[in-house]
């Protein structure tokens, strides 16, 4: 499993890829915004998208219209993981296909819960 | 002064010739020695220099008015002060909150898992100790009886301690999310500050040029952003329609059939 993290502070970057390990997932990559991440997924087999939304550049919700109006990349399941925490934020990130939503500050447990739900759909075909 | 309203020009062209005619009168008057015709004339050119200059005054006062209002419709200065200054001193406040109870929370984990480092560090050694007079055949069968629980112990003891630091150890992981948390919302008061900074730099131009341009006058449309916004932050402008916390989230989400 190769996961890509994109977030603009190294530090998220950093928590996430550590409980990524702890949860067994050991393959993944970091980018700093939607504008280098959408090559690296062009170019690169990821099967998993960790996005924040607030990034200069291209914005999380922008690089997953990027990704869902991608031929290649549209089915890819993409967890949204953000301090944005409106409301009519969150609908408009459902609306443009995220399959997961976590407002920070998250668990451990959050992000192992949400993963697990995502591959879960995602095994089912649904 | 672009503010003139047409014709005004012309009337003070068509006053200064009604002026001169009279000053000219005037000298034709003093030089034939008509004291009396040259008394009126003084006075009423007299009357008609005090009705410019309330018509200067007059155009002066519309002049500021307009300068003021156009300075007050146009610049976010006021916005800024009413608003955005109050919100970006809340900001910095949760600033201090959330560092404060991250370093609390770090400072929480080592001092609970450093007694505990500490302490098996300590076992270890003396166990090793006894370990190697067992390795040299030098421990009777009572002591070695001893040992045998000692050991057991430990590795009890070692295992429920390894699981409490392993716990406070992704706390301390954790607890570093403050500062992707802080810096979103610093780099806000970033651009708040550029924002007064700009408009400081207006009000600036504007009291220098008396009045605007008409293009300065147009209000920014305030334009709807995907940026996003950091996290929200209470007691500022982002308090209304913002979710409570991750079950809020996931009900929302299963609302809209997720």
């Amino acid at each position: 499993m190769k996961i890509l993290i994109v977030d603009d502070f190294s530090t998220m970057r950093r928590i996430i890829k550590n409980l990524l390990r702890d949860l067994g997932f050991n393959n993944t990559s970091e980018a700093d915004d939607g504008s280098t991440a959408l090559p690296m997924l062009q170019n690169g087999n990821f099967d998993f998208l960790i996005t924040d939304w607030n990034m200069p550049n291209m914005p999380g919700i922008d690089l997953l219209r990027a990704v869902r109006a991608d031929e290649k990349l549209k089915t890819m399941p993409v967890l949204l993981v953000t301090a944005e925490a409106k409301r009519d934020q969150i609908v408009e990130a459902a609306e443009a296909g995220v399959n997961g939503y976590i407002i920070k500050p998250f668990t451990a447990e959050t992000l192992r819960e949400k993963i697990e739900k995502i591959f879960e759909r995602v095994n089912a075909g649904g | 002064m672009g503010m003139d309203t047409p014709g005004v020009e012309e009337k003070e062209a068509e006053m200064r010739a009604r002026q001169l005619e009279r000053a000219r009168q005037l000298v034709a008057h003093m030089e034939s020695g008509d004291d009396d015709s040259a008394g009126r004339l003084i006075e009423e050119l007299g009357r008609m220099h005090e009705s410019l200059i309330f018509q200067e005054l007059g155009k002066l006062t519309r002049d500021l008015h307009e300068a003021l209002n156009a300075f007050r419709t146009d610049s976010r200065l006021s916005e800024i002060a009413e608003t955005d200054i109050p919100d970006a001193k809340e900001r910095l406040n949760y600033v201090v909150t959330l560092t404060e109870q991250s370093a609390h929370r770090t400072l929480n984990a080592v001092e609970e898992s450093l007694p505990m480092a500490e302490s098996l560090a300590g076992r270890a050694g003396e166990l090793s100790g006894v370990w190697e007079r067992f390795k040299a055949r030098e421990l009777s069968a009572e002591e070695f009886r001893q040992l045998s629980a000692d050991l057991g112990d430990f590795l009890n003891q070692t295992g429920r301690d390894a699981e409490v630091i392993r716990k406070n150890l992704s706390d301390v992981l954790m607890a570093q999310d403050f500062q992707d948390l802080t810096g979103q919302v610093i780099r806000r008061v970033i651009n708040l500050v550029h924002d007064v900074e700009q408009n400081l730099v207006g009000l600036v131009r504007i009291s220098g040029e008396r009045l605007s341009t008409p293009e300065q006058k147009k209000k920014k449309p305030k334009q709807k952003s995907n940026k996003g916004t950091g996290p929200a932050v209470p007691g500022t402008v982002d308090g209304s329609d913002v979710v409570s916390g991750q079950d809020d989230v996931d009900d929302l989400l299963s609302s809209l059939g997720f």
